[in-house]
């Protein structure tokens, strides 16, 4: 089982469009989604859900304000700033800037303080059309999405095993931060999804950083690359000069937008279109690099 | 005090930072030039493309405190081990071995206080800089920037925000894409939020996890919709629905994202996109009128 991660530091570039697109034409794959904490993935897949679980996420501490003396020692120690006085007096903690340490917890010295994990996350193993997809919804404001990403990878690839998928694709998330970090390790390629903007390609230049860091090997697919001609240039040059080989690009095609209105990817909407031509060419050039590790005929 | 709005999106590449800098120029021009723009997106921070003659007025190491244990002085209790919520420290007896592993460390203290043996001590390991610049454009940008392979970026934001000493009347944050601890760090403090979205099953998707939070954060919000005319008019409903203020609408334009790709969004603005801006900033000021601590008269 090989496992690659679609991935583009910049939000918006067109990852949950490419992933969707490529689910379409791999063949024997599980679907994944790591973007946790803003899943879209599935408006696509429209999965059948099989199983739900909850995900426990981080510790969250509370201070019972009939044990609490106000000493204030529990706040010196918060390194996160979580703990507040209250205007009419009373110490109280912020739920949503709490990281979970139980520091708190520990040094009170009349035991006013509890910590309780979070159970406002879930993450499922369904059924779709393309294939077995496990994706996950976080709670709003919730913690630890690095963990929540490689506990749904972890159940992908148990899938994969188990069903004998020669393939777990990844919908990864934006940035570069602790939730792309655990969308990379341990992966066997990442299809950088740019976009010519500037933007695109300054976050781009971070991810690249980042994906060489775990020496993960990486290609590149160039979204919207007639939005402004010099700049897919600049990124072209960019690529080359490392190393990073282009599998395809799109041009500006309203069947995208289209076809996420549709609630299809867009080789089911626009068969006929480049767009689905150009997305095929991408998966059998990826599909060759996972199966014998080199590109053939880009 | 500043009066703060966030700008924050749930997805990602709706226009948060298109945003971000045609309303600080707008604020700027319309209402204060005490307007400060906080790129708050430091995983991936953008805001700096868009203002090619900036200069960099100064520039801050950000550092994380990570333990390191001294095994002269370490009796291998594991009282640290047990305190770490985090699996970050690695203390095997028979071995005499005591680590921490600094990318699992969250430098919440704990350790420090568990050590009976003084053992242990926090040395400064860089997770990235915030650097200042005069833009030309009211107080100019402090942006927050996560050194690549570092998960601390909600220490960033936090330690960018604390940098802001100075006061403005209005301070504006860019923030992340998603709806987890960064993007809450970012809105934990403001005054407002404007969201930003766009018509599309996605951006629907998004914005309704966003409003989700920010009603849970009891914080008060209006709605931008960017690329107006892609995808389809679920998010009207919706809006509609839950009686969200829509501050403006933004035609989707290609030549203006032609513009946006070139990092060029202050020059040659259209009559148009001025017109919607205007509309965002009137909504403010009517906001800010009713703040508390606004010096309106100043203005």
């Amino acid at each position: 089982m090989k496992e690659v991660t679609i991935l583009s530091g910049k939000g918006g570039a067109g990852k949950t469009s490419v992933t969707a697109a490529i689910a379409s034409v791999a063949e024997n794959a599980v679907f994944c989604d790591n973007d946790v904490d803003a899943a879209d993935l599935h408006l696509i897949l429209n999965p059948e859900v099989k199983e739900t679980h909850t995900f426990f996420g981080a510790w969250v501490a509370s201070i019972d304000e009939d044990k609490c003396t106000n000493c204030g020692i529990c706040k010196s120690h918060c390194h996160f700033d979580a703990i507040h006085y209250r205007e009419e007096g009373g110490l109280y903690i912020n739920p949503f800037q709490c990281e979970g340490c139980r520091l708190c917890e520990r040094v009170c010295p009349v035991g006013a303080i509890t910590s309780e994990r979070s159970e406002n996350n879930f993450w499922y193993v369904s059924d779709s059309r393309f294939g077995p997809f496990v994706h996950a919804k976080m709670g709003p404001g919730e913690e630890n999405s690095g963990k929540l990403v490689t506990e749904v990878r972890r159940k992908a690839g148990e899938i994969a095993k188990a069903t004998g998928a020669d393939f777990v694709i990844n919908d990864g998330p934006p940035g570069i931060g602790c939730s792309a970090i655990s969308s990379v390790t341990g992966t066997n390629a990442v299809l950088l999804v740019i976009e010519p903007t500037r933007s695109g390609l300054h976050d781009a230049r971070r991810l690249v950083e980042l994906v060489n860091s775990f020496k993960i090997p990486l290609f590149a697919f160039i979204n919207k690359d007639d939005i402004i001609v010099e700049i897919t240039k600049e990124i072209e040059r960019y690529l080359t000069e490392n190393d990073i080989a282009i599998l395809g690009r799109w041009g500006f095609d309203t069947n995208i937008v289209e076809s996420m209105v549709d609630k299809k990817s867009v080789v089911e909407y626009a068969p006929g279109s480049e767009t689905t031509r150009s997305i095929k060419m991408v998966w059998e050039q990826m599909k060759a690099f996972l199966e014998v590790g080199k590109v053939v005929g880009s | 005090m500043s009066y703060r709005i966030a700008i924050a999106s749930g997805k990602g590449g709706t226009g948060k930072t298109t945003v971000s800098v045609n309303l600080q120029n707008a604020i700027a021009n319309q209402l204060t030039s005490a307007v400060l723009l906080a790129d708050c997106d430091v995983e991936e921070p953008n805001d700096r493309i868009f203002f090619p003659d900036a200069k960099v007025a100064s520039q801050t190491k950000v550092h994380q405190m990570v333990p390191e244990i001294d095994t002269d002085k370490c009796t291998f209790c594991r009282k640290c081990v047990e305190y770490c919520e985090f699996n970050a420290i690695v203390v095997l007896p028979p071995a005499g071995f005591a680590e921490v592993n600094a990318s699992l460390c969250h430098s919440c203290g704990a350790c420090s206080v568990a050590c009976q043996d003084g053992a242990i001590n926090e040395k400064p390991v860089p997770v990235g800089e915030i650097t200042r610049m005069d833009t030309g454009v009211g107080g100019g940008l402090a942006e927050g920037n996560l050194k690549v392979g570092s998960a601390m970026q909600t220490l960033m934001i936090k330690e960018l925000k604390k940098s802001i000493t100075e006061d403005y009347d209005v301070v504006l944050y860019d923030a992340p894409p998603g709806t987890s601890c960064p993007v809450v760090e970012t809105v934990a403090d403001v005054d407002y939020v404007v969201l930003v979205t766009e018509p599309t099953p996605f951006g629907l998707n998004d914005l309704m996890l966003m409003v989700e939070l920010l009603i849970d954060l009891d914080k008060p919000f209006g709605v931008v919709i960017n690329k107006a005319g892609l995808g389809n008019r679920d998010i009207y409903e919706f809006l509609n629905e839950q009686n969200i203020d829509i501050l403006a609408e933004i035609p989707f334009n290609k030549a203006y994202a032609g513009k946006y790709a070139s990092g060029d969004l202050l020059t040659d603005i259209d009559p148009e996109t001025t017109e919607s801006y205007l509309n965002i900033v009137k909504s403010i000021e009517e906001r800010y009128l009713q703040y508390e601590g606004s010096n309106y008269f100043k203005w």
